[in-house]
């Protein structure tokens, strides 16, 4: 199953006439970056990878953007809520969905109030990216 | 050694790894990305894990030497590598982490010490587990 979208803000080249969906993963651990990355390219998505937050953020003061940024809570040099809290406040509105391996409801929650649009523990599985990608889908 | 028995042994052996509590569904998710583009993927993600998981045992074995023991510290170590072992699937480690992290709770010193102990015991057996099951795997494929 390949997602595309019909119109987009987003930067990623454009293959057959169509613009791919491009999702940004932020996680210092590179298992799990590789481990998202190949599932969502199993959806025909394009992806990035940042291994902190100030990498994310970075990329977005250069001008890049994305239809999904996958970001992990807890990373050194800038964590995941501070990431978010940063994004917003620079105007990012992609979908910004977060991950941890913190199960309790309560650090979901902080994760959440810093500007997330959705939390889910990590790491994903191929059902959670299908309805995550729908949601972009639908944004659009 | 004959094609369909190495094939058995490699399934056997696959088997056994779930039966016995090694590994869990997790593993399966990694084996579902494994294709014709990405031949080796479950053994570079496993690899990438036993490379991060050594430098947080590291860093534990460090903070066991600390006197006295900063519980919340140790607790974050564990908490990553905990984490880190949940994507592969890495089971009966998991379960020793969580309960290294109990005792980090408890503030129970000996109880961490002791359990850290049983978390590098299950971490190599899986390693020497899954290395023998790569190279098994692989000398399957090469069969046809």
């Amino acid at each position: 199953m390949a997602f595309r979208i019909g119109t987009s803000n987003s930067k990623c080249k454009k293959v057959g006439g169509n613009q791919k969906i491009c999702v940004l993963i932020v996680d210092d651990d590179r298992a799990t970056r590789r481990i998202h990355s190949a599932l969502l390219n199993k959806f025909g998505v394009e992806t990035q990878v940042a291994e902190n937050g100030k990498e994310a953020v970075d990329l977005y003061r250069s001008g890049a953007s994305f239809d999904l940024v996958i970001m992990d809570m807890e990373m050194p040099v800038m964590d995941g809520p501070t990431a978010t809290q940063e994004l917003r406040r620079m105007g990012v509105n992609s979908m910004i969905v977060g991950v941890t391996s913190r199960g309790q409801d309560s650090e979901k929650q902080a994760f959440m109030r810093a500007g997330l649009d959705d939390c889910h523990v990590k790491p994903l599985n191929s059902n959670t990216i299908a309805s995550l990608l729908q949601q972009v889908n639908k944004n659009h | 050694m004959d094609r369909n028995h190495l094939r058995h042994q490699v399934a056997s052996m696959r088997k056994s790894l779930f039966d016995q509590g090694y590994l869990d569904d997790q593993f399966v998710q990694l084996e579902d990305l494994q294709d014709d583009s990405n031949p080796n993927f479950v053994e570079e993600v496993v690899t990438l894990f036993y490379n991060n998981s050594a430098k947080l045992i590291r860093n534990i074995e460090q903070a066991l030497a600390n006197n006295p023991l900063d519980f919340d510290m140790l607790d974050d170590y564990m908490h990553q590598f905990k984490g880190s072992c949940s994507s592969i699937g890495a089971k009966k480690v998991k379960n020793e982490c969580t309960q290294f992290r109990e005792y980090c709770t408890a503030e129970n010193g000996e109880g961490c010490i002791t359990t850290f102990q049983q978390v590098k015991h299950e971490h190599a057996t899986l390693r020497r587990k899954l290395d023998t099951y790569f190279q098994l795997a692989k000398q399957g494929h090469a069969s046809g």
